[in-house]
């Protein structure tokens, strides 16, 4: 039978798109933007906007179509048929969501590149160049997220291997995650690496719009309108809430008192971990799923950051690398067949998933860690990645943009 | 005549400046300030990690009045600004050798 549009599914995908676009900006802009000093708010803003717009362009040029295209070179990279989308048709449906147009499709995963990208400069605010974030942008996009979404996403060698993730913890997170790593160590660290929210208002509502866009994210990701994507819709809320309670409760034993920015960090953890499982797994798992993700992110920010010493700014490593990294783990462990046919985890009779799920972490990780470290490098000798230590310590907003966000 | 500056709570503020204009005390220089005590300010923590903060927002009210005011004007800073908790802030005292007022030219207490 021949695919047939279904004006459902693809109302539920324009929603999803604009829903995923809202964690970008202005979400993700609100989050990382009330964490950092006063003086690099705009600065911090602006990385997550200016992200948003080139990816944008390089998606609908040449970014889709290397995703997405039939696989190529063994599952390395799409064929990039239709450059500039010349050639799709405005009614012509998407091989991968069948029943959705496929510049709809396009414009759906466009988001996803986009807020990938934008999660790295979590990490390095602060002191990154802003031309060299441009850069960076535009190189990492096209060299780091468009392979990996192919391999995972689009048709390519994880994707034939069986690999779970059905919104993103590989492509979105662990790749974020990592990325950032490899970013900060060229980087360097901060002249003052504390951490001492200048708004946590605008981060609260940041993560609020995180939190309501997620639903688009995960949801959207069944790509039809229907028990798939109301499934991963409930799962996404229970396992951030109870991700949530579980980051209070250390904040309540490690400190005596329960704080704001554990509470949004936990939701935020949770949103994470859940990404990749949250078309397999069941309600209770997602509990469980979100209430062991705000252990490993809270351990990942109070211990191994400090002892191996890297300034990962607003821990992308620590909520998106490693957050990410339990929930792809997890969907090897939990994906259950009468939730979604597709997964079948160890608990369910199926232990070679968790293997699959493993290669994916690992080989999305090296990748993603080695390719960001030679961009990063290219940058760094050419242009250079750091602003000046005068411009540091002034603060980015007025330096490189000669705008200031407060003037009272 | 004497200059009065007081550092106190922020959320003083209203409350001193009310008692003051009950009392007929008007003019007032107010700036906002940061600053510490010998508690060298508090400690916050985010996601984890303790940090002091040892510059406090404060409050910073400057006030010249007559001699024959000046005890009154404390005793009412000092009442209304207090909570008894640390941090409730400082009054410096000066003596003031002169004043003037821009617009007449009045000079000394006339001015205040």
């Amino acid at each position: 039978m021949d695919p047939v549009l279904n004006s459902g599914d693809t109302a539920w995908l324009l929603i999803s798109t604009a829903l995923v676009m809202l964690m970008t900006v202005p979400g993700l802009a609100l989050f990382y933007g009330g964490l950092t000093k006063k003086e690099n708010v705009l600065n911090t803003m602006f990385l997550s906007l200016i992200a948003f717009a080139i990816t944008s362009i390089i998606w609908v040029l040449y970014g889709y179509q290397f995703a997405f295209g039939s696989d190529t070179l063994m599952g390395i990279i799409g064929s990039p048929m239709n450059l500039l989308t010349s050639g799709i048709g405005v009614d012509q449906l998407s091989t991968v969501a069948t029943t959705v147009p496929e510049f709809v499709f396009i414009a759906f995963q466009m988001t996803f590149a986009a807020i990938t990208v934008a999660l790295i400069s979590g990490a390095i605010v602060e002191r990154m160049k802003f031309s060299s974030w441009m850069v960076f942008v535009a190189a990492w996009v096209s060299l780091v997220y468009v392979p990996i979404a192919h391999w995972v996403w689009g048709g390519g060698w994880l994707f034939n291997l069986g690999a779970l993730d059905f919104a993103g913890g590989t492509v979105v997170h662990i790749n974020s995650g990592i990325a950032a790593l490899a970013l900060i160590l060229l980087l360097g660290k901060r002249k003052d690496t504390r951490l001492l929210p200048h708004h946590l208002g605008y981060s609260v509502i940041g993560a609020g719009l995180l939190w309501f866009g997620w639903f688009g994210f995960n949801a959207g990701s069944a790509l039809t309108a229907g028990g798939l994507a109301g499934s991963a819709f409930i799962v996404t809320n229970t396992a951030a809430a109870a991700a949530m309670i579980s980051w209070v409760i250390i904040d309540y034993i490690k400190t005596g008192k329960p704080t704001l920015l554990g509470a949004i960090s936990g939701a935020v953890a949770g949103l994470v971990a859940i990404t990749p499982a949250a078309g397999f797994v069941t309600i209770p798992v997602a509990v469980i799923i979100g209430l062991i993700t705000s252990v490993v992110s809270y351990f990942a920010i109070s211990y191994l950051k400090p002892k191996l010493g890297y300034d990962d700014a607003l821990d992308v490593v620590g909520i998106h690398g490693m957050s990410g990294l339990w929930g792809a783990i997890a969907a090897g462990l939990f994906a259950a067949p009468f939730v979604n046919e597709a997964g079948v985890g160890l608990f369910y009779g199926n232990p070679g998933q968790l293997w699959i799920q493993i290669i994916a972490v690992v080989a999305v990780a090296a990748y993603s860690f080695v390719v960001t470290l030679i961009i990063g490098l290219i940058i760094k000798y050419t242009m250079g990645l750091r602003v000046n230590e005068r411009e540091e310590i002034e603060g980015l907003d007025t330096n490189l943009h000669e705008e200031s966000g407060y003037r009272i | 005549m004497k200059e009065i500056v007081a550092v106190i709570r922020p959320d003083k503020l209203e409350d001193v400046k009310k008692a003051l204009e009950t009392m007929g005390c008007h003019g007032m220089t107010v700036t906002e300030v940061k600053g510490r005590g010998r508690q060298l300010g508090i400690t916050e923590s985010y996601r984890g990690s303790d940090y002091r903060i040892d510059l406090l927002p404060k409050t910073r009210l400057e006030l010249i009045v007559n001699d024959a005011d000046a005890d009154k004007v404390i005793d009412t800073i000092v009442k209304t600004a207090q909570t008894g908790d640390i941090g409730d802030g400082k009054i410096f005292i000066s003596s003031v050798e002169d004043v003037v007022r821009i617009r007449t030219g009045e000079r000394g207490d006339n001015a205040v």
